[in-house]
């Protein structure tokens, strides 16, 4: 491989791992708080994605506003979900909460096959972002700059809301213990939700610079970066934000990295991270940053 | 006592003979009566509906009564469904199908009765059941659901990449037809009935021990891991069967059609039976065989005279997705719970009813 | 020679030391109490014994036989029972059911014999119903047999986690807290049905209790932890009167 292809699959990777790592948040939030496996996060990329898309092309909007009003309505969309399909379900056995999880996301996807049908839509990509810049004789798309600074940008913001304001506090104390939290009178239902806004928007963002960097949408789009960003989480250590940046960074580079050196396995490319999954909760599963969660007898 | 079981025998045999005259009858084997067979499109639906009850009761024997929340069924259908096709498949066939790289040799030149390669099928489902589950099974609740996933998906990925065997993305075509209502039924009614034994077993004690509370069973000298291992190896025995069964009845497969989907669409038949209720799978299979095949009028137009409605493609599935929810939230115990359908509980309203006619 | 033999055990969790070199040997035919405040490590000693967790350090050995860190079920098949300060019954299942399940091991049959309802199964599924149900009639739970186990009222609730131990025909039988959440009476009532039972199974029992009056007048011999500590052990007329056994109990109360 010549250094300039390195280079490129390298930014290419760096790119891929940020947008994971942004995606990996919501499930790591969500999990740490309500330990559900929130299946339909993955689906919020494809609501975010035709929300800006419909908001470009159908209601002619500006390409930024567009993105603002997918952002809300997607962490609306978020909200809504849990409000009507998890929250009755609070008390139940984990794994009923988990179905309708399962639910929620399949309805998502064949509710999605059903507005925008199943044929793939070109996103529009604004000039400036779709174009190249070179340096250093390698061109890089402005898209993976942005991608790049954007993550790092919201995840310093959520760093600073976890640990520095009133409602991270209390997320961190319903993570650390729901009930004890509850009785010392955190507003249970009104962190959760804001959890969920956070989770969502964050994975709105992720969607739609997800459409930007492959400007094919489709409805079941979420459905295999959804897993693998669950994955991330798990392998960074669930529960813990940090942990899924890292995990999400380091799945997206290895993902690229991998077909790139080894180009014959390209075909199970997929499979991968599934790989990785399974080794992480048979070998380490409070993965890499986690803190065991045990039963008590 | 003897009376009652005398009661029970007959009532055995004249079920069995009336559900034998009416299978005959769809089948068209008593035609030289000069009855039946049923329309071909209703028949196929029966069949469905039969298959999507075997799937179905093997992934309630796994997640409702072990309470082992496995995702990987579509994987074993999958290893199932190929693998009878590829044993019943004829070596001109093959070479059709194969066109782009040819078929291992030599399994390109084998060819064998439906039965035998049904069962290989079965058995190789469940080598794989049992391979997954030796590491997933030391895995808890949704992380075990995550892994199987994960497993399936591996599964499906070997079988699109693996092109010598599986004929990659393209799939496999011309797939015998040989299953007609004797063999889906057949099949769906013995599997039933294994299973019903079984649950009442010692054995089944033991697996809902491990649902009610896992460390008391094993507390109480059960092998949590070997139970749980052996519920596993049956489903995914079960699962590969029902996938060769339905190989043989769409003559076509490819890897797509053992997505994720398919693993929730037979979840979701469990959940609406309720989730360790046997008769309860079989009533939702057909239900939702049924509602998936009448529902088609919504995605079709309709003709009102000079107005005619257009028909919205893939308004089923966002149906049954949404029931799937409703059920979930509002009556998670779905129809049956962890009840059985039986006669008794089957009379006990008409004969109430009656006894209230009596009465008054 | 002792049954069970418990020496110099230690179980820590992280940081946290749950149980610090506890030793005791149960002889048979004994009825012992394990006693002390909440969180003094009373259920962890239970736990390790078990094999639910594996000790930091130290032995666990019964009937000569080292059984540290086996697994649980195991260790249960070796002849130790035990019951849960938190009820844990299988609730979906009948009395009569939950009282099987400890008989499944033995079975001889193979599942296939089993589903089938064929050959070496019917005898032996008969086998055990007739066995768990004798056991029933002994407990005083018979006319119970076909109730679901989460219908029992919470006393029986407790009984029937004691019947359940009993059906694994257990040597040792450790029992947590089988009065936790009753009133005096009943506990009254239920002391005097461990004592029958110990005589009728010829049972070594180990009892934990955090109320120490419960005890007293059933237990032999008595031992009190705090903090992990074992900082008592002797007769309940000794442990009565030991200074450090009030304090520890005067401290908790004062807490309170």
């Amino acid at each position: 491989m010549t250094w300039s292809l390195f280079w490129s699959n390298l930014a290419n990777a760096v790119s891929l791992g940020s947008l994971y790592s942004l995606v990996a948040i919501g499930y790591t939030m969500v999990y740490g708080i309500l330990r559900l496996v929130n299946f339909a996060h993955a689906d919020l990329l494809m609501v975010a994605a035709y929300a800006a898309f419909y908001g470009v092309l159908v209601f002619r909007l500006p390409f930024a506003i567009s993105v603002l009003l997918a952002i809300v309505l997607t962490a609306g969309v978020g909200v809504l979900i849990e409000r009507r399909a998890y929250r009755p379900l609070r008390d139940s056995p984990r794994i009923t909460a988990m179905i309708s999880a399962i639910g929620v996301s399949f309805l998502l996807e064949n509710l999605g096959l059903v507005l925008f049908t199943g044929r793939p839509k070109s996103f529009p990509v604004p000039g400036f972002l779709g174009a190249s810049t070179d340096i250093a004789g390698i061109r890089v798309t402005n898209i993976t700059f942005v991608i790049v600074f954007v993550t790092a940008i919201l995840l310093l913001l959520l760093l600073y809301v976890i640990h520095k304001t009133k409602t991270g506090i209390a997320m961190r104390a319903l993570a650390r213990d729901f009930d004890t939290a509850r009785l010392m009178g955190v507003d249970v239902d009104s962190v959760i939700s804001l959890t969920f806004a956070i989770g969502s928007a964050l994975a709105a963002v992720g969607g739609i610079m997800w459409a930007l960097k492959f400007p094919q949408i489709n409805p079941l789009m979420g459905m295999m970066p959804g897993l693998k960003c669950f994955i991330a989480a798990v392998f960074g250590g669930i529960g813990n934000v940090v942990g899924a940046v890292i995990g999400g960074f380091l799945l997206g580079v290895a993902e690229i990295m991998l077909v790139a050196f080894l180009p014959s396995v390209s075909g199970y490319r997929d499979a991968f991270a599934f790989i990785i999954l399974i080794a992480t909760l048979l070998f380490r599963p409070t993965g890499l940053l986690g803190e065991k969660i045990g039963e008590k007898v | 006592m003897s009376t009652r079981g005398d009661k029970g025998i007959i009532r055995i045999i004249v079920v069995a003979v009336v559900l034998a005259l009416l299978l005959a009858w769809a089948e068209g084997d008593l035609a030289f009566i000069g009855i039946g067979p049923w329309d071909a499109y209703f028949v196929r639906i029966l069949n469905l509906a039969a298959i999507n009850a075997v799937l179905a009761l093997s992934l309630n024997l796994v997640n409702g009564f072990t309470g082992q929340f496995s995702l990987g069924h579509a994987g074993f259908m999958a290893v199932g469904a190929y693998t009878t096709s590829l044993l019943v498949m004829t070596p001109q066939m093959k070479k059709t199908v194969f066109f782009m790289e040819p078929m291992f040799e030599p399994l390109d030149r084998i060819c064998i009765p439906f039965l035998p390669a049904l069962l290989i099928g079965g058995a190789v489902s469940c080598v794989f059941g049992v391979l997954v589950g030796i590491p997933a099974l030391r895995l808890k609740g949704d992380y075990l659901a995550i892994a199987t996933l994960g497993f399936a998906e591996i599964i499906r990925l070997v079988l699109q990449n693996v092109r010598r065997l599986t004929n990659g993305a393209l799939g496999l075509k011309g797939i015998p037809h040989v299953v007609n209502l004797w063999w889906t039924f057949g099949v769906g009614i013995a599997v039933f009935l294994f299973f019903r034994g079984f649950v009442r077993s010692s054995f089944g004690r033991a697996l809902i021990a491990i649902r009610e509370n896992e460390t008391a069973a094993e507390l109480m000298g059960i092998d949590i891991f070997r139970h749980k291992l052996l519920a596993f190896a049956i489903s995914s025995f079960v699962t590969g069967v029902g996938g060769g069964l339905m190989a043989s009845l769409l003559t076509t497969i490819d890897p797509v059609m053992f997505k994720l989907p398919t693993t929730f669409q037979i979840l979701l038949t469990v959940v609406l039976g309720g989730m360790g209720s046997l008769s309860g799978s079989v009533i939702a299979a057909f239900i939702v065989t049924f509602m998936t095949e009448f529902l088609r009028v919504v995605e079709e137009p309709i003709h009102l005279g000079v107005w005619s409605i257009q028909g919205i493609p893939g308004l089923r599935m966002v149906i049954f997705s949404a029931l799937l929810v409703i059920v979930v939230v509002f009556y998670p115990r779905g129809l049956l719970g962890n009840k059985e359908l039986t006669w008794e509980n089957l009379s006990s309203p008409v004969s109430r009813l009656f006894r209230r006619r009596v009465a008054s | 020679m002792s049954l069970l033999d418990i020496r110099h055990m230690t179980m820590k969790f992280g940081g946290l030391v749950a149980v610090d070199d506890f030793s005791l040997e149960l002889n048979p035919g004994e009825l012992v109490g394990l006693i002390g405040p909440n969180g003094a490590g009373k259920t962890t000693v239970f736990n390790c014994i078990t094999g639910v967790y594996k000790p930091t350090s130290g032995q666990v050995v019964f009937n000569g036989r080292d059984i540290t860190g086996m697994r649980p079920d195991l260790i249960t098949r070796l002849g130790i029972a035990r019951t849960f300060q938190n009820i844990r019954l299988f609730g979906s299942m009948t009395v009569l059911e939950n009282v099987m399940v400890p008989l499944h091991w033995r079975l001889r049959s193979t599942f296939l014999e089993a589903a089938c309802n064929t050959l070496r199964y019917p005898a032996e599924e008969r086998e055990m119903r007739k066995k768990a149900m004798a056991l029933l009639e002994s407990v005083g739970l018979a006319p119970f047999a076909d109730y679901l186990a989460s219908s029992l009222p919470y006393g029986s609730q407790r009984r029937l986690e004691i019947a359940r131990a009993l059906s694994a025909q257990p040597e040792v039988l450790l029992l947590d807290e089988p009065a936790a959440g009753m009133n005096p009476r009943e506990t009254q009532d239920l002391m005097e049905f461990i004592r029958k039972v110990r005589k009728d199974f010829h049972l070594t029992v180990l009892l934990i209790e955090h109320q120490m009056r419960v005890v007293m007048g059933i237990c032999e011999r008595i031992v009190v932890l705090d903090h992990g500590a074992t900082i008592a052990h002797g007769s309940p007329e000794k442990i009565s009167r030991d200074p450090k056994v009030i304090e520890a109990y005067l401290g908790v109360e004062r807490h309170a």
